[in-house]
């Protein structure tokens, strides 16, 4: 293994820069590890970013992105038609795409994979996301079969109905939830189709041996011409990421699927043999504390905006050695509808002391943070409770496993304050309406809810709603700052005090080639499999 | 003999059992709720009452444990929340290489333990015998995790003797059956060297001395089956110690057996693969158990069982 990575070296060398993107050859192969062992592989049931990539290259949906980029463009779609109210989507697909049993798929194929996921016996954890198709309550509640809502026009055309009209709808069928399953496999497999999946993506699966390794092989019949450029990855379960890196160095495998391991990482980003490997993206995740508005003083803006005046960012950025960077509103810098010229609160202690005076809590108060008790939370928990002491706020710390803590998050009356990280929200889909719905609006201010400020502003509900009815791509720009305009209200009221945008870091090793954007691709982590290539067979 | 078997393997069904019940209270009592994670962050209420309904979650506890212990009855594990496998399946899977790195473990520690032992019994009170057994010392209290790492580091990454992790050929099994061995070996090695010891002082081997047969011919003919047979009922009972070691082992070494989807599982709150690899491990220390009660008697006639 290690000869083959010289030979890559070299052949890089002798070659200069290899390429466009047009003369990248097929072939080679590439090895990625993992700890965990892969849970399914199954659309309709995984839901964890180690087997959502995984997903993406063994099936395809109506929907995807440009690779690298969070712009959606058609897939297995060829082209696709929204009427003017937005309720109604009308996609044509391509011809001649094949499933890796041979059949060729249909429209019949998309409305079966679609209303199995709804149906309540497959238990997809995605099934809300197709909520607004019509038909999808009714069969979700009930006993599941066919959405009134999706038509099969003919053997290539397929037409959703929709109950209001949604202009993330494109986005949903762009999820793994909506990618397209033969249904006889499915049935042939039952249960155990995660385990034997057969989609109509870039990659079949060739051997899967549980608790050591799966092997994905290049599906010859792709109709995607040129895709994908490896013939072949092994994925291999069960490696401790420290014992990954070491491999690493050796030359045996190309890809830590967990990444840098965090008491690595500060050796790792400065050893002069990794530098140039490792690759730095930004990702669709914000970690917050929220500050729970019906439990006294945080109904109070003035005590919450003073709490976000209080935090120093920067310290925080310092104990997790500079893995993100400092965040001032709800959205990830990536994530469209983000706003550049936005200030947000500086940190001022002093500001945040008169803002407490102004509250009539001028000798400060006492409150409890909540955090997860996995490193490095705890210890980001004590910085901010520092920072709160220098203004009056005296908050103790409690300190609970993840469940405990999502769990409290959901009472109405439980949690004061909880530091999000661990469970921070990472983005569904690259949309701005995906930050606000279950965090932010009055649909996820309920019991067992996501929304753990318990902030609800039915007027920015509204506009919310607003925004997601303009359905007319050409009118994107105007939704996106209407959503904008949406998440500065929100910081007015500050429910929440955002700190920090987490960063991605990928490494690699130097016989896999690909442009930068393919290792920190917003959708595919950790690398995009289908895109990266191999140098030693250019 | 056999009512004796007969006897205990019933007493085995009745340790299981109570095994199966406190684990199942233990998983019950834990504050995560399977149905909420099975049906993701994105899910209706709706949606996570229906869930727990299929998985009869919303049973009430002793008719959800009569369920399990019926399904256990016919060999059902249950299916994994998260991996969504038949759990038998997965652990059937991954037996054999537990077994295998079993195997190994047993063969350094009697190899590692014997020989340093029996050298040190021969050098009683020398600089040798000291060594031996301050690496003995050494053997049976450094954690396993450490000594893993710290032979993986410097066989594997260093000189490049061994892989680096993984399975599959003999080279892969060298480490971990050592890591895993070694705290055995610190053992064997001091009872050895106390049995040997007590052994040579006895009256035959004087005897054996007298009639002129040679050193060798003393230590392996006449010493060694006697003083040998402690040791060999300890690994029995070495069965218990290796169901907890190899978690650590397998992990540091991504060694595919039940250890490392123990260790997988608890991460993750995966409840059937816990309760699974729990009652295979306490299967596997009664058994054990059971097996050096049997050759107990076999070494020493004195010993009945009754």
């Amino acid at each position: 293994m290690r000869n083959l990575l010289l030979a890559g070296v070299c052949a890089a060398a002798l070659m200069g820069n290899p390429a466009v993107a047009d003369d990248i050859k097929q072939g080679g192969e590439m090895t990625v590890t993992y700890k965990d062992d892969v849970s399914t592989l199954d659309p309709a049931i995984g839901y964890d970013w180690q087997n959502w990539s995984m997903i993406k290259s063994l099936f395809d949906g109506l929907m995807d992105y440009v690779p690298g980029t969070t712009e959606l463009r058609p897939d297995l779609a060829e082209s696709y038609e929204i009427s003017d109210d937005g309720k109604v989507f009308t996609f044509k697909l391509r011809q001649g795409v094949k499933f890796h049993n041979g059949r060729e798929l249909t429209a019949e194929d998309v409305k079966y994979s679609i209303e199995r996921v709804v149906n309540p016996a497959t238990q997809s954890p995605g099934a809300g996301f197709f909520s607004t198709i019509k038909g999808a309550e009714e069969a979700s509640a009930g006993k599941g079969g066919e959405l009134s809502g999706i038509t099969v026009q003919d053997p290539h055309t397929i037409r959703f109905e929709l109950t209001r009209p949604d202009a993330t709808f494109l986005h949903v069928m762009a999820l793994n939830f909506a990618h397209v399953v033969p249904k006889e496999e499915v049935e042939k497999h039952g249960a155990d189709f995660g385990k034997n999946p057969v989609g109509s993506g870039a990659f079949k699966l060739a051997e899967w041996t549980l608790g050591q390794r799966l092997v994905f092989e290049r599906f010859a019949d792709y109709w995607n011409e040129g895709l994908p450029k490896l013939d072949r990855i092994t994925f291999e379960v069960g490696q401790e990421p420290v014992v990954a890196l070491l491999r690493l160095q050796n030359g045996e495998i190309d890809v830590p699927g967990d990444g840098i391991p965090p008491a690595k990482f500060v050796e790792v980003t400065n050893d002069a043999n990794f530098k140039d490997l490792i690759i730095r993206g930004g990702q669709l995740h914000t970690g917050y504390v929220t500050m729970n508005v019906k439990m006294a003083p945080f109904d109070k803006v003035e005590v919450r905006k003073a709490v976000n005046m209080a935090i120093n960012k920067d310290r925080i950025l310092r104990i997790i050695n500079g893995r993100a960077v400092a965040a001032n509103q709800p959205l990830p810098p990536s994530m469209p509808g983000y706003a550049k010229d936005y200030k947000g609160y500086a940190y001022d202690p002093e500001g945040a002391k008169k803002l407490l005076e102004q509250a009539g809590l001028a000798d400060g108060f006492s409150t409890e943070l909540y955090v997860m008790n996995t490193d490095p939370q705890p210890r980001i928990a004590q910085a901010i409770q520092q920072d709160l002491k220098a203004i009056g706020i005296t908050a103790s710390i409690k300190s609970l496993a993840q469940a405990n803590v999502i769990a409290a998050g959901g009472e109405e009356n439980q949690a004061p304050m909880i530091w999000s990280g661990g469970m921070a929200w990472i983005a569904d889909f690259p949309d701005p309406s995906n930050f606000y719905g279950p965090i932010l609006g009055c649909g996820g201010a309920v019991p067992g809810g996501w929304n753990w400020s318990w902030y609800c502003n039915e007027e920015l509900d509204k506009k919310a709603a607003e925004a997601d009815a303009i359905v007319d791509p050409a009118k994107a720009a105007e939704r996106e700052a209407l959503w904008r305009d949406i998440y500065l209200k929100i910081m007015e009221d500050a429910p929440w005090a955002p700190i920090f945008n987490e960063e991605r870091f990928t490494i690699r090793s130097e016989r896999i080639g690909g442009d930068d954007k393919l290792f920190v691709d917003p959708v595919h982590i950790p690398v995009h499999y289908d895109q990266v290539y191999a140098k030693d067979v250019q | 003999m056999a009512a004796y078997i007969a006897r205990r393997l019933l007493q085995t069904v009745v340790i299981l059992l109570g095994i199966s019940f406190v684990t199942f209270v233990l998983l019950y009592l834990i504050p995560a709720d399977p149905a909420r994670q099975i049906a993701g962050r994105s899910a209706t209420a709706q949606t996570v009452e229906n869930i727990r309904h299929q998985l009869g979650l919303n049973l009430p506890f002793y008719e959800q444990y009569l369920r399990y212990v019926a399904g256990l009855v016919q060999g059902d594990f249950g299916r994994s929340y998260l991996q969504k496998t038949e759990v038998a399946t997965l652990i059937a899977s991954r037996l054999p290489a537990s077994l295998l790195l079993m195997a190994g473990a047993i063969t350094c520690e009697l190899i590692f333990g014997l020989t340093m032992g029996v050298v040190a019994a021969l050098r009683r009170g020398s600089r040798t015998d000291d060594t031996l057994m301050i690496a003995s010392f050494v053997g049976v209290s450094a954690p396993q995790f450490v000594i893993g790492i710290l032979l993986l580091y410097v066989f594997a990454v260093k000189l490049g003797w061994f892989p680096i992790g993984g399975y599959g050929t003999f080279a892969h099994l060298v480490l971990p059956s050592v890591t895993l061995g070694f705290l055995g070996a610190g053992w064997y090695s001091r009872m050895m060297r106390s049995s040997l010891i007590e052994v040579m002082r006895q009256d035959f081997i004087r005897t054996a001395r007298a009639t002129g047969a040679g050193r060798a011919k003393v230590l392996f003919r006449h010493a060694m089956p006697n003083a040998i047979l402690p040791v060999i009922a300890m690994i029995g009972i070495d069965i218990g110690l290796f169901m907890s070691g190899i978690v650590v082992v397998e992990s540091v070494f991504g060694w595919p057996g039940i250890g490392q989807l123990a260790w997988q599982a608890i991460q993750r709150v995966d409840i059937p693969i816990i309760m699974g690899v729990t009652l295979v491990s306490a299967f596997a220390i009664v058994l054990g158990n059971l097996l050096a009660d049997l050759i107990t008697p076999l070494i020493d006639p004195r010993i009945k069982l009754r």
